[in-house]
């Protein structure tokens, strides 16, 4: 079909102007049920938020609300949100590494890597609240690796100020679907790593050390930092979780906008909108930047 | 050569302790209901409780209603993408992406606030209106993931000529969707619905922020106010995930050794 009308415009020059619109017209048809899902459902919502933000109460345009966000609360609850996204992402990104390089590099036994990106699917998606409760039931005040380490090695965990609804306790509980979503992602780049690769820099006489540092690392450093920053925005955007495991008190941005949701505690709904647009602003540059990263990891991996 | 494999297996001991013993010590916890020894106690409690069942069905209802209304807007879009409209690929791919840069509690509260009882339609003036709007949230959060599972599914077959001999044979769009195209990726859409079914069944954030009756909501309560079946409650949840995981690799390894339909 495609072929004939090709044929036909290069015989007949006057014939394929209508021939092209009519398939064009026919075509665009073809997307709009899905693009009118993603304006209403999608597109529309956010831009909401985001005029809203822009505006004060009678919809005059106004940036008081971004300069609202100001107030120490608000800046608090974005610090802390932003710390935990951040040492998560880090963390998660340093073990998913090591553990997706040990079992895709070293010729470790077969059903290893299988069973890893198995188990990986599966602890990336076990997130919300389940996780929370999993966490309460490890390392909670009445949790098993609380009494193990209080019975049999005398050390009280609690003792020495570690609170599971607190900064570092929120981080360890993140990590148990960020190392696993770091597995999932580094795993193809590590595949990408060519045998030929470590050969030919070990004819050169490099060492292990410089092999990484000079070939390697050049080369995975795009879906490296790439995948720390899809991590960074998945722990920022998360509410379930810390909801489930701290309640309201640990004032991270998600939680202070959940609250703002139910009950409107900023008692002003466009400052709301405010809090909602610096979301979407943080997650959309370092989303942003991963695609972009991502598109130059790719390069290397055809 | 030997003791270079220290390391690697040092790395994997170690993150296996990290994730098995959360595991282990939820399990724990759930059995020790009854004072002094080990029961099934807390789970019987929770299968027996009335508000499990209601609030689980609904979670299961709702991601079937997402599944079907995902696939049926996903599948004929990357397929008609594929088949006419190559150069529009990147605008759809960007789309798709979307959920994953916007958070789920921001889109809700696009929701909220863009259908509430005042706007042209008000979906959340009426139960029905609420459960279609969770509904079309959760077919935007599973969105990437469906998304990506189908168009991989697309690129393995040919679908200019999978359509150009349905048309030689005279069916029109309709059968060349639903009686083509559709077997011919079905291992993709299952994919992408067993991965929906496994983010949807717990989602806690957009059911609760609509106010519905759904597995989510119901676990936070119980957390809130027991003691022992949260623990037999995560145990279930991770359950119900690791089935649906297993279920993608099940239907993906069937897959390879079948035959394409038609």
């Amino acid at each position: 079909m495609v072929d004939q009308s090709e044929a036909q415009a290069i015989a007949i020059p006057a014939q394929p102007a209508p021939a092209r619109a009519s398939t064009f017209s026919w075509a665009w048809i073809g997307v709009t049920p899905f693009l009118a899902f993603a304006v209403l459902f999608l597109i529309a919502p956010t831009l909401f938020l985001i005029v809203g933000a822009f505006q004060d109460a009678q919809g005059h345009f106004t940036l008081a609300n971004l300069a609202d966000l100001a107030q120490p609360s608000i800046v608090r609850a974005y610090r802390i949100s932003l710390e935990i996204s951040i040492t998560s992402a880090i963390l998660g990104a340093i073990f998913g590494s090591l553990i997706a390089a040990a079992a895709v590099l070293n010729g470790l036994p077969g059903w290893l890597r299988p069973t890893l990106l198995t188990f990986s699917g599966v602890a990336s998606q076990f997130a919300g609240v389940p996780l929370a409760f999993a966490f309460l039931a490890t390392l909670g005040r009445t949790g098993l690796v609380t009494y193990l380490l209080n019975t049999y090695l005398g050390f009280n965990l609690y003792s020495t100020g570690f609170n599971l609804l607190s900064f570092w306790g929120l981080t360890i509980t993140y990590l148990y679907f960020q190392i696993p979503l770091m597995i999932l992602i580094m795993t193809p780049a590590l595949d990408g790593l060519k045998r030929e690769w470590r050969e030919a820099s070990a004819i050169l006489g490099a060492s292990t050390w410089q092999y990484w540092r000079y070939v390697a690392l050049p080369v995975l450093w795009p879906s490296l930092l790439g995948a720390t920053l899809l991590l960074f925005a998945n722990a920022f955007g998360a509410v379930a979780t810390a909801y489930a495991l701290t309640g309201s008190s640990l004032n991270i941005v998600t939680i202070l906008l959940f609250a703002q949701i139910r009950g409107d505690v900023l008692h002003n709904a466009n400052l709301g909108y405010a809090l909602a647009f610096g979301m979407i602003l943080i997650t959309g540059v370092s989303n942003g930047a991963y695609i972009w990263l991502r598109s130059r990891g790719e390069r290397w991996l055809k | 050569m030997k003791s270079s494999k220290v390391g690697p297996w040092l790395a994997i001991i170690l993150g296996a302790l990290y994730f098995i013993v959360p595991l282990i010590a939820t399990f724990e916890f759930s059995l020790r209901m009854k004072r002094g020894q080990y029961s099934f106690e807390a789970y019987r409690i929770v299968l027996a409780d009335p508000q499990f069942r209601a609030t689980f069905l609904f979670s299961t209802i709702v991601a079937l209603a997402a599944i079907v209304v995902g696939a049926l807007l996903v599948v004929p879009t990357a397929y008609w993408v594929q088949l006419r409209l190559r150069r529009l690929r990147p605008l759809i791919e960007f789309i798709t992406l979307l959920p994953l840069v916007i958070p789920a509690i921001v889109i809700v509260f696009g929701y909220i606030r863009m259908y509430n009882s005042s706007s042209i339609l008000p979906l959340t003036s009426t139960a029905a209106g609420t459960n279609v709007l969770l509904t079309i949230g959760y077919v935007t959060l599973a969105l990437p993931y469906m998304y990506r599972a189908v168009d991989t599914g697309l690129r393995a077959i040919d679908v200019r000529v999978l359509t150009e001999a349905a048309q030689s044979l005279g069916a029109g769009w309709g059968r060349i969707l639903f009686r083509v195209i559709f077997p011919n990726v079905r291992v993709a859409v299952l994919s992408g619905a067993f991965l929906t079914f496994a983010i949807v069944i717990g989602e806690f954030t957009l059911a609760s922020l609509l106010n519905r009756p759904a597995f989510g909501p119901y676990l936070q309560l119980m957390g809130a106010n027991r003691a022992y079946e949260p623990s037999a409650l995560a145990i279930i949840a991770f359950a119900v995930t690791w089935a649906c995981m297993g279920l993608i690799q099940l239907v993906g390894r069937g897959a390879r050794g079948a035959t394409p339909v038609r």
